[in-house]
């Protein structure tokens, strides 16, 4: 039997108290007398989360190794206190087949640091032409419930309705990325507005965003299904899927760390690592996004990491790739400006970084209560610990971080998944333990 | 050789810095008059006549010094000779020293320089460094007959074997003294003071 | 001066009308046999296009050799760029062969802004996507002031495919540089977006309807300039406007405007970037009327450009940007 004892963690903030896990389940939980074979992790004021959950990552295997793996992705998840982490289908080869959500399952559960969980594609190839063999996925290994395009949107109604309805059986959910091509081609990279207009960039409106958004609810309303909007960015996606909810809508949604605070005019100076799709949009919509998260509209936060090779990056800002990292620097920003302005408390950051996206994943072994029974994935914070963020000290294998030189507020110190600590750096910057990458034994704890 | 101090404004055209107090005269309103009228009558001679003469004022102060010159010879020739500016800011050899300087056009009389005789005009003649510019870009307008120089104040340190065939003031001067020339047109009032020297 | 030039608003007034007094010497060569000066001997300006274009490369290329440089042209097709290297690696490889200055016309807006991130060398904006164009901006500056004198309170109009165009952008800035009032006009489907907020902070005024303004109604007052953007055909299936006879129906300069133009003012300037759509923007009576400059705009091409090059590569080397204290009267 293995045995950890975290000692003095302050649960969702409440009082310290003291966590046994035994064989990766918590056993015990208020006072505890450490069994003498007990590893003790001091966790003196840290605060405990249930471990973070990102439903929207991209791990680069297969295809682009150059710029991620799924190894060096899950030792960045840990690090930043994620113990499941959806990697997105935009493969290459595209995720569209059991076998190939069974491969990224191996690869991550190999790997052991944090649940891969495949997020299987909607359409073949990502095309938008054909759906791709949902139920074969579904009923993998892998066990695919979240389905998703993303980097592309599903843009014809008629396969997004036939997913919708297809997808019912197994209790999935379609994210999708909600950016009409019509309105917003493959070359927008810009918000539509004053900036995209001096800078002579190609804008990417709002509405192309909102007006697939609208179209979805009325979809998943139609035909009783369950949807997912992945990284909202607009203040008018808001209030559509406000409007959803109040009409009893089955409709979920995410925002990116990014999109809560960066801003349009970040491109003023053509720097492609701020260039995203979504693109970062003015103060305006950044405000609405912050009071949705807070007030339950969006139920989740998830990074949208998005590792690039430097020469992807160092293109004319029109010719860069998209994307931005995120899962180092997530529960900093989030904590940073979301927790020290009072609009989120604790147990608020556990549920839209932990509960929510686990029960919208369908990941019913993560995200659960801090309490005897539960699965021990557990994220221990430092709510008041200042970071300057160094892009040069990430475990991802890309460089392409916007958070480079800034100082951030609240710092993951360690994590565990499954009973076993994969990331700790409680003793200060560069201290870390050895992380053993023994595997788990086959179970979902 | 002692150069001309590249950190103090050049010695020529451009100057408008205040002049030192402790500056002493060295030709009167009165005394630049009679130079040019005598270098007026001086150009005539040696030209025999005025048959051909074209005069080019070398900005700023050559100019309008080449302007009373012409007008000098008209009054004395009763015919009016061809009076123009030359820029030489392009063809200079101490640009990459300097922050920029705007060039600014020449202005060549319309019956041009070929095959006349063309006087440059300057107030001061220092090292010969701006009439070497201004003999080059002669060179890329045409071709004189034959160039000469008339300069108002010739200081000597030459770098360069360039000598002028007409001089108002011969002013031996150390390097460490500066040479002020004021001209009406230009200035508001005709002078010629130095200062600096033994103040060092 | 600034080490670069890629945007028009990298020059404050008093440079721009140094380049512009230079350009003035440096036109006077053109009609000398000897075409040349000097003044740039030994120095080395590559024009890297990455985008076609023949009348502006061989502007540069002209400039440069009057001025003595040694000029290069590199093209995309055939550099390693076609072959899936990194601007950045791009840019890098050439800078390393110590020249003086790269000239660039790139089809991605904000390139020469990052290029000059990266190299050591003066970097020159061609055209960067629908960003900037700073060097047609300064010469169509030169072409008013030749024929109007100083530009303060002139009125100038801008007709066309704002979207689309850095014309449009580099002429704004420049015009408000030297004083004078701009109004843009331009379908609604052809106004760049934020661009009531930005014709606010930049102090020019917009409209849809072009007559009103070339007639000088009301507020917009008499018009000294008309600038007349070319508008690409393939925009009809961008859905930008229908047919090409609509456009010029609603925003071309038609003979009947221009003649109504020139009742108001005969002294009006009609000025075109080129190359010219004929009978789309702009009617052949009013491209061969006698109020067009447009080849001026050509001949005052080269000049600026030459102008341009020395006010970079002439004077000492500037280390990255000065503020515009220390340059301004730093002319001796």
């Amino acid at each position: 039997m293995t045995r950890l004892v975290i000692r003095g963690a302050r649960l969702l903030g409440a009082d310290p108290a003291d966590l046994l896990v035994e064989d990766g389940v918590i056993t015990e939980v208020g006072s505890v007398s450490a069994p003498s074979d007990a590893e003790v992790l001091d966790a003196d004021g840290l605060v405990a989360l249930p471990g973070l959950v990102d439903l929207h990552v991209h791990l680069r295997e297969p295809g682009r190794e150059d710029a991620e793996t799924i190894a060096t992705g899950s030792a960045a998840a840990a690090a930043g206190g994620f113990t499941a982490v959806f990697a997105m289908a935009n493969t290459s080869p595209v995720t569209d087949t059991a076998e190939a959500a069974e491969r990224v399952l191996d690869l991550g559960r190999a790997c052991g640091l944090t649940e891969v969980v495949p997020v299987g594609a909607v359409t073949k190839g990502l095309e938008g032409a054909e759906l791709a063999e949902l139920g074969l996925m579904a009923r993998s290994r892998a066990k695919v419930r979240v389905f998703s395009d993303d980097g592309h949107c599903v843009h014809d109604a008629r396969i997004m309705r036939r997913a919708l309805e297809y997808i019912k059986p197994f209790g999935g959910v379609v994210s999708q990325h909600a950016q009409d091509p019509r309105l917003a081609g493959r070359e927008a990279c810009c918000h539509e507005g004053e900036v995209s207009g001096r800078l002579g960039l190609p804008g990417w409106p709002g509405i192309a965003e909102e007006s697939i958004v609208a179209r979805d609810v009325m979809l998943a309303r139609h035909t009783g299904s369950r949807i997912h909007v992945a990284h909202v960015s607009t203040a008018g996606t808001v209030e559509v899927i406000r409007w959803a909810k109040a009409q009893g809508i089955d409709v979920t949604a995410e925002v990116t760390p990014h999109h809560l605070v960066l801003t349009t005019d970040l491109l003023l100076g053509y720097d492609p690592v701020y260039k995203v799709n979504p693109p970062l949009r003015p103060t305006e919509d950044v405000e609405a996004l912050r009071a949705a998260l807070a007030d339950g509209t969006i139920d989740a936060v998830a990074t949208d990491h998005a590792p690039h090779a430097r020469h992807d990056k160092e293109h004319a800002f029109v010719d860069a790739a998209f994307g931005m990292l995120g899962l180092e620097t997530a529960l900093s920003v989030v904590s940073d400006v979301m927790v020290r302005t009072g609009l989120l408390d604790w147990a608020d950051v556990a549920r839209v970084m932990s509960t929510a996206p686990a029960r919208i994943g369908g990941l019913a072994h993560q995200g659960r209560e801090l309490a005897v029974g539960s699965p021990a994935h557990i994220t221990l914070v430092d709510p008041d610990r200042e970071v300057t963020v160094d892009a040069a000290a990430s475990r991802s294998r890309s460089r392409n971080n916007p958070w480079h030189g800034r100082t951030l507020h609240g710092a993951v110190l360690a994590t565990v998944h499954a009973g076993r600590v994969t990331h700790d750096v409680r003793n200060g910057a560069g201290t870390r333990r050895e992380l053993t990458n023994a595997t788990t034994s086959g179970a979902d704890l | 050789m002692p150069c001309p101090d590249l950190s103090a404004p050049d010695q020529s055209s451009t100057d408008r810095s205040s002049i030192p107090e402790d500056a002493r005269d060295v030709m009167s309103e009165g005394d630049i008059s009679r130079a040019l009228r005598r270098i007026g009558h001086e150009i005539l001679e040696r030209n025999k006549g005025s048959e051909g003469l074209v005069l080019l004022g070398i900005p700023s102060r050559g100019v309008p010094l080449a302007r009373r010159l012409a007008a000098c010879i008209e009054e004395v020739e009763g015919t009016a000779v061809p009076v123009g500016e030359l820029d030489i800011t392009l063809h200079r050899d101490d640009l990459r020293r300097n922050p920029v300087r705007t060039a600014h056009r020449s202005r060549i009389p319309a019956g041009g320089i070929d095959d006349q005789v063309v006087v440059l005009v300057d107030d001061v003649l220092y090292s010969g460094r701006t009439i070497r510019a201004a003999l080059d870009a002669l060179s890329e307008l045409g071709r004189p007959r034959a160039v000469r120089l008339a300069v108002l104040v010739d200081r000597g340190h030459r770098e360069l074997p360039i000598r002028a065939d007409h001089v108002g003031k011969n002013l031996p001067t150390s390097s460490a003294e500066r040479v002020h020339v004021r001209v009406a047109e230009v200035d508001g009032l005709d002078i010629v003071r130095i200062s600096g020297g033994d103040a060092r | 001066m600034t080490k670069h030039l890629i945007s028009s608003a990298d020059l404050s007034r008093a440079e721009v009308e140094d380049i512009l007094e230079t350009a003035a010497s440096m036109h006077d060569l053109q009609r000398r046999e000897v075409k040349k000066v000097p003044t740039l001997r030994g120095r080395t300006v590559i024009n890297f296009f990455f985008e076609d274009s023949t009348r502006t490369r061989s502007s540069f290329e002209i400039a440069g050799k009057w001025m003595s440089a040694d000029t290069i042209n590199l093209s995309a097709k055939g550099s390693s760029t076609s072959k899936g290297e990194s601007l950045r690696d791009t840019a890098m490889t050439v800078d390393a062969m110590a020249v003086d200055a790269l000239v660039i016309r790139h089809h991605a807006s904000g390139a020469c802004h990052q290029v000059a991130q990266w190299v050591r060398c003066s970097v020159i904006n061609a055209g960067d996507g629908t960003h900037e164009h700073p060097t047609q901006a300064l010469l169509d500056a030169y072409t008013l002031r030749t024929r109007l004198g100083d530009l303060d309170g002139k009125h100038v109009v801008i007709v066309g495919d704002l979207t689309h165009s850095r014309v449009f952008r580099s002429n704004v800035i420049t015009l408000k540089t030297l004083g004078a009032r701009v109004t843009v006009v331009a379908p609604p489907t052809l106004m760049p977006s934020g661009i009531g907020a930005w014709s606010a902070a930049d102090g020019f005024a917009t409209s849809w309807d072009l007559d009103p303004v070339l007639d000088g109604e009301g507020e917009h007052g008499p018009v000294d300039a008309v600038m007349m953007l070319r508008v690409q055909r393939e925009r009809m299936s961008g859905g930008y406007f229908p047919t090409a006879r609509e456009y010029t129906v609603g925003y071309g300069l038609t003979r009947d405007r221009l003649e109504r133009l020139v009742a108001r003012n005969d002294d009006v300037l009609v000025l075109h970037p080129g190359p010219m759509n004929r009978g789309l923007e702009i009617a052949p009576e009013a491209a061969d009327s006698p109020q067009s400059v447009v080849l001026d705009q050509v001949s005052a091409g080269v000049a600026v450009r030459m102008a341009v090059l020395y006010h970079l590569l002439a004077g000492e080397d500037t280390p990255a940007p000065m503020p515009a204290s220390a340059t301004e009267g730093a002319v001796r």
